[in-house]
C-alpha cells in the first residue's frame, strides 16, 4: 500500500462519510455539512494525486485544491441563503417538509 | 317581282318580329302592341299582294307558275335536309287571304280586347300564330310545314286557354291540342314513310321534289302488303292529320270547345285559317292522292275523303240547328263547311275545294266577327234566346252579319258562297264513287240556310228578350270598319269564283292540276242549288216565325215538335259522352297502371337504396366508435394512468431524488467498470 492509496483511502472514506449524510441526514444544515466534506474529500484526492504524482514541481495541485475551496465557500454561502429563505417562509429546516416542487 | 320566291320569308317574318316585340311589352301598352300586331299584319298584306301580283303576271305571261326556292336546312352526316318556299298561285291566295283576312281580325280586336289585362300577351299570340300559318302556307317541304303546322297548334291552344282561369277554357285548349295530336301522329307516319319512298321532302325541286312528276311515276303502281296502293296509303296517313286539324268527324269534337276562347280567335282560328290548314293540305298533296287510276276508276284516298266530307258536313249541319249558343251554332257550321270542303276536294279537285275555302274564310270571319260585335254589344250574352231586338240596336252589325249570312247560305248571285258552293255540288253530282255525297250536300246546304235562318231570326229579330238585349248598342268603328270590309270581300269575291267567269278556278288550276272538276257551268245544279237555298231560308222562316216577340224562356219550335230528336241534335249526338266513356277512360286506366307500376317499383327501389344506405351507415358507425373511439380512448387512458403512477416518483422530496441519482450513478459506473473489456 504505497502513500498515494492511503491518501485515496482517506479521501474516499471522507466522501462516503459526507455522502451518507447528504442522502440521510434530516436537517437541512446537517446537509450542507455533508456536501462540504463531499468537497473536501475531493480536495484532498486532488492533492494526493499531485504530491505523488509524477510532476510535483508547479503548484498545479495546491491551485487547484484553492479554486475548489473557493468555490465551495461560496457554493456554501448560496446554500445557506437558501436554508435561511426557505426558513423564514415555511419556518422549518427539514428537508422532508419541502414538498412544493412535486410533478 | 326578283323579290320572291326568295325573300318570301319577309312575309312571315313581320308578323313574328311583331310578336316578338309585342312580348316585351307591359299590360300598360296593349294599345301599342295591338297597333304593332296589325302595322306587321298589313305591312305583309301589302306583301302578299305584290307575290300575288307577280304570280298572276307570271302566269297569264304563259311562264311556270310555280317558283320555288330551296336551301339546305342542316346536314347530319351524310343526310342533307332542305327546305324552302313555293310561290304558286294556291300559296299566294293562301297568303294573300290569311293577311288581309287576319289585318280585319287584328283590327277589330283592339276594340274587342280594349278592356282585358293581358290584351298585350293576346297580340302577341295572335301575331306569333299568323306568322306560323303563313309559314306553312309558303313551305315547299313537307317538313317545313309540319313544324309549321305544330306551331300552329300551340298557338291555338294558347290562344283558347287565353282566358285560363276559366277551367272549360284550359280544358277546351286541352282537348284542342289533344285530338289534334291524334291526326298528327298519321300526318308524320304519312311523312316518314313518303320520305322513305322519295328520298326527299321538298314539293317542288327542279324535278326531284316529291310531288313533280318524275316522283310520283316512281310510286304509281307500288303496292303495299295488304294491295293498298302506297301512294294511298300515305295519303290516307297525310289524311288523318288533316281530319283532325280541319275537325272532320271523328276528330271534330275539339272545335265547339274551343269556342272558349276570344272571339277575334274564333274567326281567325277556327273559321278562316287554322282549320282550314288541313283542306290546304289535301290540296297540296293532291298529286300523290290522285295518283293511282285515273278519273273514273276510284282513287281510295279521295274516296275516303270524300265520304268523310260528307258524313262530317251532314252531322255538322245537324247539330248546329240545335244550339243555342251563337258562336257553337257558327262552330259547327264551320264543322259542317269544312266537310263542304273536302267534298270539293275529294270529288271535284284541290281548286273547288281552295275556292270554297277562300270564299269561306272571308264570310266566315264576317260572321265570327259579327258575333263579337254582338257579345261585346250586349256585355257577353252569348245565349241566342236571351237576345231578339238587334236589328234596329245593331243595324250595321245587323247588315255585314245578314251578307255573311247569305254567302254561307247559298243565296244566289250576288254572294260569293254561292258559286263556290255550287261548284263543289256540280262536282259531287259528276262523281263515280256514288250519287249519296250529291244528295248529302244537297240536304246539308238546306240544312245550312234552315239553321242560319233561325239563328237570324233569334238574335236580330223582333224585340229584345233580355235586358242585355235591350241595353245593346252598336260597336265602336274600329269594330264595325273591319265587318264593312269583309261583307264587301263577300260580295266581291263572287265576281270571280263564278263558272262564267271562272278566273279564281283556272288561276288556282295552273298549279294544283285540273282534278275531277267538271269546269263549265251546269244550269240544272245551279237552279237546284239556289231553289234549295231560298227554300231552307224559307223554311227556316216560318218554322220559326212565332219567335220574335215571344219569351226567352219559350222552348224551341223544332223542340216542341220533335223533342226526342231536338235533344239528340242537341247533345251533339252524345259524341262526347261517347269519347269520354271509352278512349278517355281507356287512357286514364292506361295511365293509373303506369303510374301503380311506376310507383310500386320506385318505391321498391327507393326502399332498397334506403337500407343500403343505412346498412352503410351503422358499419361505419359501429367502426368509427368501437374501433376508432375504442383504441383511442384507451390508449390515452393507458398514457393517463402511466402517467399517473409515473409521477408518484415526482413527489418533491430532494433528497430522495438525491439518494436515487447515487443509486443510479453507481449502477452505471459498475456497468462500466465491467463492460470495459468488451
Amino acid at each position: 500500500m504505497s502513500p498515494l492509496h492511503l491518501h485515496l483511502l482517506l479521501a474516499a472514506a471522507l466522501f462516503a462519510i459526507g455522502l451518507a449524510g447528504a442522502l440521510t441526514r434530516r436537517h437541512a444544515i446537517l446537509v450542507l455539512i455533508g456536501i462540504e466534506l463531499m468537497l473536501n474529500a475531493a480536495n484532498l484526492n486532488l492533492l494526493a494525486f499531485w504530491r505523488y504524482g509524477p510532476n510535483p514541481e508547479p503548484l498545479n495541485g495546491p491551485i487547484f485544491a484553492l479554486f475548489t475551496i473557493a468555490i465551495a465557500a461560496a457554493e456554501a454561502a448560496v446554500g445557506l441563503a437558501l436554508i435561511i429563505a426557505i426558513h423564514r417562509r415555511y419556518r422549518t429546516t427539514r428537508v422532508e417538509d419541502i414538498r412544493r416542487l412535486r410533478g | 317581282m326578283d323579290l320572291f320566291p326568295r325573300h318570301l320569308w319577309l312575309i312571315p317574318a313581320l308578323p313574328l318580329a311583331a310578336a316578338g316585340i309585342g312580348s316585351l311589352l307591359g299590360p300598360s301598352r296593349r294599345r301599342l302592341a295591338g297597333m304593332l300586331a296589325v302595322a306587321a299584319m298589313a305591312l305583309a298584306a301589302l306583301l302578299s299582294l305584290a307575290a300575288f301580283a307577280g304570280t298572276v303576271t307570271r302566269e297569264t305571261a304563259g311562264e311556270a307558275s310555280v317558283a320555288v326556292h330551296n336551301f339546305g336546312w342542316f346536314e347530319a352526316g351524310s343526310l342533307l335536309v332542305s327546305i324552302g318556299w313555293i310561290l304558286d298561285p294556291l300559296s299566294a291566295a293562301m297568303l294573300l287571304m290569311i293577311t288581309t283576312v287576319g289585318t280585319l281580325i287584328f283590327l277589330f280586336s283592339i276594340g274587342y280586347m280594349a278592356d282585358d289585362e293581358r290584351a298585350h300577351r293576346f297580340f302577341t299570340f295572335l301575331s306569333f300564330f299568323a306568322a306560323a300559318m303563313l309559314g306553312l302556307v309558303m313551305a315547299n317541304s313537307l317538313l317545313l310545314l309540319f313544324v309549321c303546322w305544330e306551331l300552329v297548334g300551340l298557338a291555338s291552344y294558347l290562344l283558347i286557354g287565353f282566358w285560363f282561369t276559366r277551367p272549360a277554357a284550359a280544358a277546351a285548349a286541352r282537348k284542342a291540342f289533344l285530338t289534334t295530336r291524334i291526326g298528327d301522329l298519321g300526318l308524320l307516319l304519312g311523312m316518314l314513310w313518303l320520305y322513305a319512298e322519295t328520298g326527299t321532302l321538298l314539293f317542288f325541286d327542279d324535278g326531284r321534289g316529291c310531288l313533280e312528276s318524275d316522283m310520283l311515276a316512281g310510286l304509281a303502281g307500288r303496292l303495299t302488303a295488304s294491295g293498298l296502293g302506297v301512294s294511298a296509303a300515305i295519303s290516307l296517313l297525310i289524311l288523318c292529320g288533316a281530319i283532325g286539324k280541319s275537325g272532320q268527324v271523328p276528330l271534330h269534337v275539339w272545335l265547339p270547345d274551343a269556342m272558349e276562347g276570344p272571339t277575334p280567335v274564333s274567326a281567325l282560328i277556327h273559321a278562316a285559317t287554322m282549320v282550314a290548314a288541313g283542306v290546304f293540305l289535301m290540296a297540296r298533296v293532291y298529286p300523290l292522292a290522285a295518283l293511282d287510276g285515273t278519273a273514273d276508276v276510284l282513287r281510295v284516298a279521295l274516296t275516303v275523303l270524300t265520304w268523310v266530307g260528307a258524313i262530317t258536313a251532314l252531322s255538322g249541319a245537324l247539330t248546329a240547328v240545335a244550339q243555342y249558343d251563337i258562336k257553337r251554332i257558327l262552330a259547327y257550321s264551320t264543322v259542317s263547311q269544312l266537310g263542304f270542303m273536302m267534298m270539293g276536294i275529294g270529288a271535284g279537285g284541290p281548286a273547288v275545294g281552295m275556292m270554297h275555302l277562300l270564299t269561306h274564310a272571308g264570310f266566315k270571319a264576317l260572321l265570327f266577327l259579327g258575333a263579337g260585335s254582338v257579345i261585346h254589344g250586349c256585355h257577353h250574352e252569348q245565349d241566342i234566346r236571351q237576345l231578339g231586338g238587334l236589328r234596329t240596336r245593331m243595324r250595321l252589325t245587323f247588315a255585314t252579319y245578314a251578307v255573311g249570312m247569305m254567302a254561307l247560305s247559298g243565296v244566289p248571285l250576288f254572294f260569293s258562297g254561292f258559286w263556290s258552293k255550287d261548284a263543289i255540288v256540280h262536282s259531287l253530282e259528276g262523281w263515280p264513287g256514288g250519287k249519296l255525297p250529291f244528295v248529302i250536300a244537297l240536304g246539308t246546304a238546306a240544312l245550312t240556310a234552315f239553321y242560319m235562318t233561325r239563328q237570324m231570326i233569334y238574335v236580330f229579330a223582333g224585340p229584345a228578350r233580355s235586358p242585355g238585349a235591350a241595353a245593346a248598342h252598336e260597336s265602336p268603328p274600329v269594330m264595325t270598319g273591319p265587318l264593312v270590309m269583309l261583307a264587301v270581300a263577300t260580295i266581291g269575291l263572287s265576281a270571280i269564283t263564278t263558272p262564267f267567269v271562272p278566273w279564281l278556278e283556272h288561276f288556282l288550276t295552273s298549279s294544283l292540276g285540273k282534278g275531277d272538276s267538271p269546269g263549265h257551268a251546269n244550269w240544272g245544279v245551279l237552279l237546284l242549288s239556289g231553289t234549295i237555298s231560298l227554300a231552307g231560308i224559307a223554311l227556316g222562316g216560318w218554322v220559326y216565325r212565332r219567335v220574335p216577340g215571344g219569351r226567352a224562356t219559350d222552348r224551341d219550335p223544332l223542340g216542341i215538335r220533335f223533342p226526342r230528336l231536338f235533344d239528340v241534335l242537341e247533345r251533339r249526338f252524345y259524341v262526347d259522352e261517347l269519347y269520354a266513356a271509352t278512349v278517355v277512360r281507356w287512357t286514364q286506366l292506361a295511365g293509373w297502371l303506369a303510374a301503380s307500376l311506376d310507383r310500386w317499383i320506385s318505391s321498391a327501389l327507393h326502399d332498397a337504396a334506403a337500407l343500403a344506405a343505412s346498412a352503410g351507415a351503422w358499419l361505419t358507425r359501429t367502426l368509427d366508435q368501437g374501433v376508432i373511439n375504442a383504441t383511442f380512448d384507451d390508449g390515452c387512458e393507458a398514457a393517463r394512468d402511466s402517467g399517473r403512477i409515473l409521477s408518484r416518483a415526482h413527489d418533491g422530496r430532494a433528497q430522495q431524488y438525491l439518494r436515487i441519482l447515487v443509486v443510479g450513478v453507481a449502477v452505471l459506473l459498475f456497468l462500466l467498470w465491467n463492460l470495459q473489456g468488451t
